[in-house]
């Protein structure tokens, strides 16, 4: 199963779990995965099927193009990355 | 390091646009003259922030020269919406505020309306004629005084988001993250020794010598059809698209010779402006900046603020760190500040890290990337703290980083792990270079002082998408089609890693850039991703042309299997070259065309250090550089000449942040020095000649080992020259630039 790590602002809601295991092919289904063990998360990586604008994908430390769909490996390890660029415009909160 | 060896990379052959560069006859954008163009301008606001009253064009639309007036209004109403057009998710609204300004100006120089007239005299004269009626409001001109309670705020509609979270506080303060790794306050609590200093840097620019420049002809079919400036052809023709609610299949987007870009020409600014006037007037429209329009309308920067706090152990481990980054968006959202999030510490090995980033919008410019955007300043920062608790603690300089160097395995705070780099071998070069331990020489005259600094600074570099296409000629000649502006030998570079693989020369090579119709989508050439990436596509492209003449080859022997090596296709006592048989490929079937399309992942990071002597005046506190080496990990350097000259033009752009480049900003927001004869850029007579040793610590996910070596050259000098010029004075330096009146009151309080 691949690693996920969580980054320390969100391990409150993995009872402070820095590195998780959960199933998944793709990055949208270890989120998926996530989501199910720690629901505390719903909301905080993932919204309306799209990553939060704030945040990027790595796998092994590499930022992903792909994003959530990106493949994953079983030995693989996702990261949560902070964004470039990024910013919100009350037309799209 | 790298062992392998190769018949051609790592050689260095002439540039394939060598001729057409050195005699004038490269063709650049602004060389573009299409029958009937007009030529456009564009009217931009005097004021830092006021609020639009009124646009009057009609004296402007009956000058007989007049051809065309458009305005914000003309851009069609599309609901806003998140995009990706080349350095990240950017909401397109703000992409389309700052293209042509609606209801506000944010910065002076905001584009506020455009015209094209039959000259550019004309042009400029018919611009000067629309009315608009500002209502001046007050400016903020830094990050601090942004996010101070009771600022004016730039847009009424923004709204921070902390720590992820959307707020519902009007700010300035688009973003505020915060990446944690194991427990900072602990972490101090061990150290021996604790440094912790702010730091400011101005805002400066890219300084490419081509203005941005692009001609637009809506065509009578109704294709829209581009030939521009710019780093990214395909990301101009998804911003059009875009901005025009157009699908992307009617703009077709031709990519000209650039004069420099260094990020500054990934973000679009005049294309689709041109373009709406030529649909407008029937004809095709050129529009190029002015110098003025390139310092006051186009994307600079960041300038910052920033405090560093490191703690040591005796020993010299470092066993905590903090760094508080407030970066300057300028008019919208975007300031680069997560990428400095990820540089600031990334070249050691910290247990316990915090590290806080603003993005902060401010009334200047909209900033753009700039080589390894956000990791200059922040390495001003970290690597002058360092400096000093290795003077704290008696240490050499160079065997504190060392000893804490990130390797394979180090995870940075933002939660990624490092694979295989090359930090410790570049620290390691630095330290055994001949200049490291070369006597400074005695000072020039009464009132100099010299000094020697050391700094080190890490990129992450960027994949994504491009594609590559190759064409075997008869003559045994391959021509290769490719989407990435050339802006350093990428040509060639990407031509040799195809060549390596035929067993060709690059000379046999015919490499062409071509326009977003004939290539498989690219991604910029930014983020040192071009010889990294397009170069891949251009091995696998080499490998389905190897396997299509293997399977010719088959037939015209009548054999099952044919092997290749070292340019000779052979079966038992067969044997061709891959020329004689490019030569027969037609005898047994269709034309050999190789194809790749690659999204490139694992670019691997670079590191880069800097090695300095100055010589300081302390009575004028002019700063010259007496030597200055560059070290680089390229992971395989395919023309060792260019990664050198990216080297050297990193270093140099680094020296002129360090010790001259700056927007001088009035207090009203206006800015003072736009023209190069008062932003001061370095010349060749200011620098000596920048030495390079280049490290081969191979990529491994990459066939030949590459890293790109774009950008992590420019991160260490700043560091590196105060560093230098605290050895000289004994002063420390805490603000960018470090000119002439900025030494002197250093040293004058120190």
């Amino acid at each position: 199963m691949p690693s996920v790590y969580i980054p320390a602002l969100l391990r409150s809601a993995t009872g402070g779990q820095e590195l998780v295991k959960v199933p998944g092919a793709t990055v949208r289904e270890v989120v998926a995965s996530l989501e199910r063990e720690f629901p505390a998360l719903v909301g905080r990586l993932v919204k309306d099927g799209r990553l939060l604008p704030n945040l990027a994908i790595g796998i092994d430390g590499e930022v992903s193009f792909l994003g959530l769909a990106e493949d994953v490996g079983p030995e693989q390890e996702v990261q949560f990355l902070t964004a470039i660029k990024g910013g919100r415009s009350e037309a799209l909160s | 390091m790298s062992t392998t060896t190769y018949h051609l990379i790592g050689t260095r052959p002439p540039r394939h646009d060598g001729a057409d560069k050195v005699t004038g006859r490269a063709l650049y954008g602004a060389d573009l003259k299409l029958a009937g163009t007009l030529h456009g301008a564009i009217l931009r606001s005097p004021h830092a922030h006021a609020r639009i009253v009124s646009i009057d064009t009609k004296a402007a639309s009956q000058h007989p020269a007049c051809r065309a007036v458009v305005t914000a209004e003309d851009f069609p109403e599309t609901p806003d919406r998140i995009v990706d057009l080349g350095e990240g998710d950017t909401p397109l609204s703000y992409i389309r505020g700052n293209m042509l300004a609606r209801r506000k100006t944010l910065y002076q120089g905001h584009a506020v309306a455009a015209v094209a007239a039959t000259s550019p005299q004309a042009a400029a004269e018919i611009a000067a004629l629309i009315q608009v009626v500002y209502e001046p409001l007050p400016c903020v001109l830094t990050a601090p005084a942004a996010m101070a309670k009771g600022a004016p705020l730039l847009h009424g509609d923004l709204r921070c988001t902390e720590f992820g979270q959307p707020t519902t506080e009007a700010s300035n303060v688009a973003d505020h993250f915060r990446q944690v790794m194991g427990d900072s306050e602990k972490g101090f609590a061990e150290a021996d020794v604790i440094v912790e200093r702010e730091f400011t840097t101005s805002t400066v620019h890219q300084g490419y010598i081509e203005p941005h420049t692009a001609t637009a002809l809506w065509n009578n079919d109704g294709r829209l059809l581009i030939w521009c400036s710019t780093q990214g052809s395909f990301v101009v023709r998804d911003t059009v698209a875009c901005m025009l609610d157009l699908p992307v299949s009617r703009v077709r987007v031709t990519p000209m010779e650039i004069g420099g870009g260094f990020g500054g020409k990934v973000p679009v600014y005049v294309e689709p402006v041109a373009a709406l006037l030529s649909k407008k007037s029937g004809q095709p429209v050129k529009i190029t900046m002015t110098r003025r329009e390139v310092l006051e309308g186009s994307g600079p920067t960041p300038g910052s603020f920033i405090r560093v706090k490191i703690g040591a152990k005796q020993d010299g481990t470092l066993v905590a760190a903090q760094a508080y980054l407030a970066y300057e968006a300028g008019a919208y959202p975007g300031a680069m500040v997560a990428p400095a999030a990820t540089c600031v510490f990334a070249a050691y090995d910290i247990a316990n890290q915090t590290i806080d980033g603003y993005d902060v919008v401010v009334n200047k410019p909209s900033t753009a990337p700039y080589r390894a955007p956000g990791a200059t300043n922040a390495a001003f920062a970290t690597e002058t703290v360092l400096d000093e608790i290795a003077e704290k603690l008696k240490l050499d300089p160079l065997a504190l980083r060392l000893k804490n160097a990130s390797k394979e395995g180090t995870r940075r705070a933002d939660g990624a792990k490092f694979r295989r780099i090359g930090c410790v071998e570049v620290l390691e070069t630095m330290k055994a270079h001949p200049h490291y331990t070369a006597p400074l020489g005695e000072p020039s005259h009464a009132e100099a002082k010299r000094g020697r600094g050391v700094a080190v600074g890490f990129w992450m570099n960027a994949g994504l998408p491009s594609s590559c296409t190759l064409n075997v000629h008869a003559d045994g000649s391959v021509g290769l089609i490719e989407g990435s502006t050339d802006i350093g030998g990428s040509r060639t570079s990407i031509a040799m890693m195809a060549a390596e693989v035929l067993g060709l020369q690059a000379d046999d090579m015919r490499p062409s850039v071509v326009d977003t119709d004939t290539i498989g989508y690219t991604g910029v050439t930014g983020g040192s991703r071009t010889t990294f990436a397009t170069g891949w596509a251009a091995y696998e492209a080499a490998q389905d042309v190897v396997k299509q003449m293997k399977e010719r080859a088959a037939k015209l022997w009548k054999v099952d299997e044919v092997h290749f090596a070292d340019g000779v296709f052979s079966a038992g006592e067969h044997r061709l070259s891959f020329k004689e048989l490019a030569a027969r490929v037609g005898e047994v079937g269709a034309p050999v065309v190789g194809r790749a399309s690659i999204n490139a992942k694992g670019p691997g990071g670079s590191f880069a250090g800097a090695i300095v002597d100055v010589e300081v005046d302390v009575e004028t506190g002019k700063t010259s550089i007496l030597r200055f080496t560059c070290v680089q990990d390229a992971g395989k350097a395919i023309h060792p000449s260019y990664v050198e000259g990216q080297m050297q033009g990193g270093s140099v752009q680094g020296i002129g942040w360090a010790l001259n480049e700056e927007y001088f900003m009035s207090p009203e927001g206006r800015m003072m020095n736009a023209s190069f004869l008062d932003y001061r850029m370095p010349t060749a007579l200011d620098v000596p000649m920048i030495d390079t040793a280049i490290v081969e610590v191979p990529n491994p996910v990459h066939p030949y080992g590459v890293r790109g070596v774009g950008e992590a050259n420019i991160v260490s000098p700043p560091a590196a020259i105060a560093n230098a010029i605290h050895a000289a004075t004994g002063c420390r330096m805490r603000h960018l630039p470090m000119n002439p009146p900025s030494v002197l009151a250093a040293i004058q309080q120190c």
